[in-house]
């Protein structure tokens, strides 16, 4: 379970460019549920994100995992809690190096790296196994370096490296946005798939309103740092991709009916 | 080119194939350009050279000037890391500091070794040549670090050392403390260094504060040819590539200055140094430069004339 309190977060604080991400984020997420997470530029998605996995420190407020405090863990220790999907798919994987070395890497993600060898036979049997079933012919070009392959490729790879070890939260940061939208379905499949075969407690950031409720058991909506949105159950599967949007637009609306009322 | 100084070549080429390990270790796995190695190099000189005067046994000498090379690497790294400065600023100022640490070790600006014990001397009463003895010595040091070299970098702690280099995002989201991992890559690579200057001060004969300048082009220049001649692909052919740039490089050297009518003398070769690796990269993965050159040339003149 993850507990997130009363999250604040403010770049550059006491200059003109400082910037309020978060403004007091609070919210929990069962174990085991799969959460949508959509909002305007800017809402702090990202930011959200990048404090989970301790890329961002936070400037006030508590993130616990399975009841332990990890706000002060830096990000190379939360990597045994949280596993990570980028949206760039050349920020999630090592292009120099072969596609079973960057699977080597996830498969010792949160334990001791020592001076055994990184691929051990045994290791490429289940490397072969785990990419075989993406059914993408890549299980006989283990040994191809990562940057030969398309972004889709890739992604798919890193949601492979990202499910490799159990992990208490999967985080997916729009890892469909760069594809096009045949490999965006293909991956959005397989996210699904990994999700409720490992029973995984996911977060994604989307920038699509029908990936956000056609996927997972919950949606958030963000705005200026803050949880304006919560549906879940019931209540979230009556909802259509036109009402929220009209929710997302009445949300911005509202910022800008108080920028009038400023200038006026 | 006559046997004696194609010997030598080979000799300096092995001494310096542990420079051009270090450095590939720094710019190529780690992606920190260091030139602290222009101090760790004579730093290892200095502190073998002394210790082996003042009776020190010479192998024990040189482990400590190993240990001596990775501090200085450390020290880099830590106003790196810990400190933020700029990684080749930090590396410059370190081997600026190393200048006058190697004159206090040394107390003067050159130490003669002629007549003392070196690593060499266990092995001169087994009828070995003194003119193969080196040479072989070489070989067989830099055979073993390349296999424990060749070894780490497939190992856990070496693809993640790899990882770091490549994309420290994405290895720090893999769990890999890349600070520490950053540091300890650079305490290895000077550590490797100043074993090739302990070496060299031995095999030579003396330390002298000089011996240091230009180390990193001379590293460079190893690691380039290798690459070149070698179409690299996986660490530990890199590794392999390393050492046989280094002697290719020491070869041609040698060849280029024993040439009399190119009439270069031993005062050109850092110029003459300077311009190879200059070319080498002005012309980006242009593996056969003159090949480079002819297709701009054809190109020019309308794209005719292909193959």
């Amino acid at each position: 379970m993850i507990r997130v309190e009363d999250l604040k977060v403010t770049f550059s604080p006491g200059t003109v460019m400082e910037t309020r991400a978060l403004q007091g984020l609070s919210t929990e997420i069962a174990a085991g549920e799969f959460v949508t997470v959509i909002g305007s530029n800017g809402a702090g998605k990202s930011t959200l994100l990048n404090c989970l996995t301790g890329e961002v420190p936070p400037t006030s407020g508590r993130i616990v995992i399975d009841g332990t405090d990890v706000t002060s863990w830096p990000s190379p220790r939360r990597a045994a809690l949280a596993a990570r999907v980028f949206q760039d798919p050349l920020a999630g994987t090592c292009e120099g190096l072969t596609i079973e070395e960057n699977l080597a890497l996830a498969a010792s993600r949160g334990s001791r790296r020592g001076l055994g060898k990184a691929l051990t036979l045994a290791r490429r049997d289940e490397f072969r196994d785990k990419i075989a079933r993406l059914g993408l012919n890549l299980e006989n070009r283990l040994g191809d370096r990562m940057g030969l392959l398309s972004g889709g490729q890739r992604q798919a790879v890193s949601l492979v490296m990202a499910t490799l070890r159990p992990t208490k939260i999967l985080l997916l940061d729009e890892h469909t946005a760069a594809l096009d939208p045949r490999m965006q379905n293909f991956v959005l499949e397989l996210t699904r798939d990994l999700v409720e075969a490992e029973k995984l407690t996911t977060l994604m950031v989307t920038h699509s309103m029908r990936q956000a409720l056609s996927l997972g058991s919950r949606s958030l909506m963000l705005h200026e740092g803050q949880v304006v949105l919560d549906v879940s159950g019931e209540e979230r599967a009556r909802l259509q991709v036109g009402d929220l949007m009209a929710l997302f637009t009445k949300v911005r609306g509202e910022e800008l009916d108080s920028d009038s009322l400023l200038l006026s | 080119m006559n046997l004696v100084s194609f010997l030598g070549a080979i000799e300096i080429g092995f001494v310096f194939a542990l420079v051009a390990l270090g450095v590939y270790l720094s710019f190529r796995i780690l992606n920190f350009p260091d030139l602290t190695v222009d101090g760790s190099f004579p730093l290892g000189a200095a502190v073998a050279a002394t210790l082996i005067i003042d009776g020190v046994d010479p192998y024990l000498a040189t482990g400590l000037a190993i240990v001596a090379g990775m501090l200085a690497g450390l020290v880099t790294a830590i106003l790196n890391l810990r400190f933020g400065i700029l990684h080749l600023l930090a590396s410059i100022l370190t081997m600026i500091a190393l200048y006058s640490v190697n004159l206090r070790i040394m107390g003067r600006p050159n130490l003669a070794l002629i007549t003392e014990p070196t690593v060499l001397t266990p092995f001169e009463g087994l009828g070995i040549s003194g003119l193969y003895l080196k040479p072989l010595f070489g070989a067989v040091v830099i055979a073993v670090v390349a296999l424990l070299l060749g070894w780490f970098l497939i190992t856990e702690y070496g693809l993640g050392m790899r990882a770091t280099g490549a994309n420290p995002r994405m290895a720090r989201a893999q769990g890999i403390a890349t600070a520490k991992v950053t540091a300890t890559g650079m305490a290895l690579s000077n550590g490797l260094v100043a074993l090739g200057g302990a070496l060299f001060a031995q095999m030579n004969g003396f330390a002298d504060i000089t011996i240091g300048t230009g180390t990193i082009v001379v590293g460079l220049a190893a690691v380039i040819a290798g690459e070149a001649i070698f179409r690299v692909r996986g660490v530990v052919m890199a590794v392999a590539a390393c050492i046989f740039g280094s002697i290719v490089y020491r070869l041609a050297i040698a060849f280029a200055l024993n040439a009399d009518y190119l009439g270069l003398t031993s005062a050109d070769l850092n110029l003459v140094t300077a311009v190879l690796v200059a070319l080498a990269l002005i012309l980006p993965g242009a593996r056969n430069p003159f090949k480079a050159l002819l297709a701009r040339r054809n190109g020019v003149n309308g794209g005719g004339g292909g193959a």
